[in-house]
């Protein structure tokens, strides 16, 4: 029997203090062998920035293979632990270091939370010349990163023209 | 008393009340996902909610999973949020426990609990927080822990107090302790509210109130736990978590990882 899910809530303002830790947004040493950039800007409607924002991320290797390694809190410089969280700044930016991730489509799995935002939201960030088929044609390409030198930019857009494609998986009741 | 600032909002909690009662009205019957992220009320929401449908997507690969956790990444002794300065906190000591399970009742082991509160005067530490009432030295309001075999959390801490904010004029928080989750897999990551039984304020939070079914709201309420307590100690409340349902089927090999 499937049992009542607890509602979520927003993370609030205050998280600040609670959430980040040293070494959150470093999955990998910035500047260590295979370490890529991943970062962006968070955007309210207006297309003001959200300074006040957290994501994280999950990904598999670039072996494409599921990590199953513990230390995500506490960051040895060796371990890839396929976690990480970043907070935005006052420009509402976040940035990340970490791996390539592989697999047949790859992609990070994203979680956004934000004050202001009742409950998390589920997005992708896909490299780029994967196949969004799946996709409505005019929104997909808010599901992808944009290939740069260090890595790769994924803007996320929580309203309004070029509003990210978010993800509601089965399980997750309908808005 | 202060006089509220030139840019105080103008809006009433009347006026925050009648918009609560009416969207609630909205919705009476419906079974749309709690919370409503549209929900107005909470006037910081307004710009932040997509606006577009959710895309239904199946998880795939390290989605089908959720991040390990060890003991490496966490001190038991950060579980107690009473011990982290030299002297004790001020407020009513209670400890806080309860089981995280999954949408089939399954238990969620050796997995990451995070909480973060004001203390027993409503005052966080974070430096936004400008609500004139005493920091408490001995009290961070920060707290981590990781679930047992049987996806067991508990946590000692202050009970904290409620606090204005300034989603309207004279606006108030019920009490509540932040509460970040995660499942077996990645799609049941989750970030929630613990409040306390009976609390006044519910009815005028639009924060609680964007759960707009009392069934699923009552779910964010703990309960007092006299099995809990401590004796000569601290009061105790239990509250259960349940998360979504996971995608993997129940046969999988390494269902818990190798953390």
């Amino acid at each position: 029997m499937t049992h009542r899910a607890t509602p979520g809530q927003t993370v609030g303002p205050f998280f600040g203090y609670a959430l980040p830790y040293p070494g959150d947004n470093h999955l990998v040493p910035p500047g260590s062998p295979g370490a890529v950039r991943l970062h962006g800007a968070v955007r309210d409607g207006e297309g003001n920035p959200v300074p006040d924002a957290l994501i994280e991320i999950w990904q598999p290797g670039p072996d494409g293979a599921v990590v199953r390694s513990a230390g995500s809190l506490r960051r040895d410089g060796f371990t890839f632990t396929g976690w990480g969280r970043a907070s935005t700044d006052a420009a509402g930016h976040y940035s990340l270091s970490t791996l390539r991730p592989g697999g047949e489509v790859p992609f990070f799995a994203v979680t956004v939370f934000a004050r202001g935002l009742l409950d998390r939201l589920f997005t992708r960030a896909y490299l780029p010349g994967a196949d969004l088929g799946a996709f409505p044609a005019d929104r997909r390409d808010t599901l992808r990163a944009r290939e740069e030198s260090t890595g790769y930019r994924f803007d996320i857009r929580l309203q309004g023209e070029g509003e990210t494609v978010f993800l509601r998986f089965p399980g997750h009741r309908a808005d | 008393m202060p006089t509220p600032s030139s840019d105080a909002p103008t809006t009433t909690q009347r006026q925050i009340s009648d918009e609560i009662t009416a969207f609630g009205n909205a919705r009476r019957g419906t079974d749309l996902a709690q919370p409503a992220l549209d929900y107005t009320p909470y006037r910081s929401s307004i710009l932040r909610h997509p606006t577009q449908d959710p895309h239904p997507a199946d998880p795939e690969g390290a989605e089908l999973w959720a991040p390990c956790f060890g003991h490496q990444d966490v001190d038991p002794l950060e579980a107690d949020l009473t011990i982290q300065h030299s002297g004790e906190p001020i407020g009513e000591r209670m400890v806080v426990t309860g089981r995280v399970t999954d949408g089939d009742g399954r238990p969620v082991p050796h997995q990451l609990v995070e909480i973060w509160q004001a203390n027993a005067s409503g005052r966080y530490i974070h430096q936004r927080d400008q609500h004139p009432a005493p920091i408490d030295p001995n009290f961070t309001g920060v707290g981590r822990c990781l679930t047992d075999a049987e996806g067991t959390y508990r946590f000692t801490t202050i009970r904290p107090g409620p606090y204005p904010w300034r989603n309207h004029r004279n606006a108030w928080r019920p009490a509540h302790i932040h509460f970040s989750l995660f499942g077996t897999d990645f799609t049941q990551r989750r970030i929630t509210q613990m409040y306390f039984p009976g609390d006044p304020l519910f009815a005028y939070d639009p924060i609680y109130q964007s759960i707009t079914d009392p069934a699923d709201g009552a779910l964010l309420v703990a309960h007092y736990d006299h099995d809990v307590t401590t004796p000569g100690w601290s009061t105790g409340y239990r509250w259960d978590i349940v998360l979504t349902g996971t995608h993997r089927t129940r046969f999988e090999p390494d269902e818990e990882g190798e953390a």
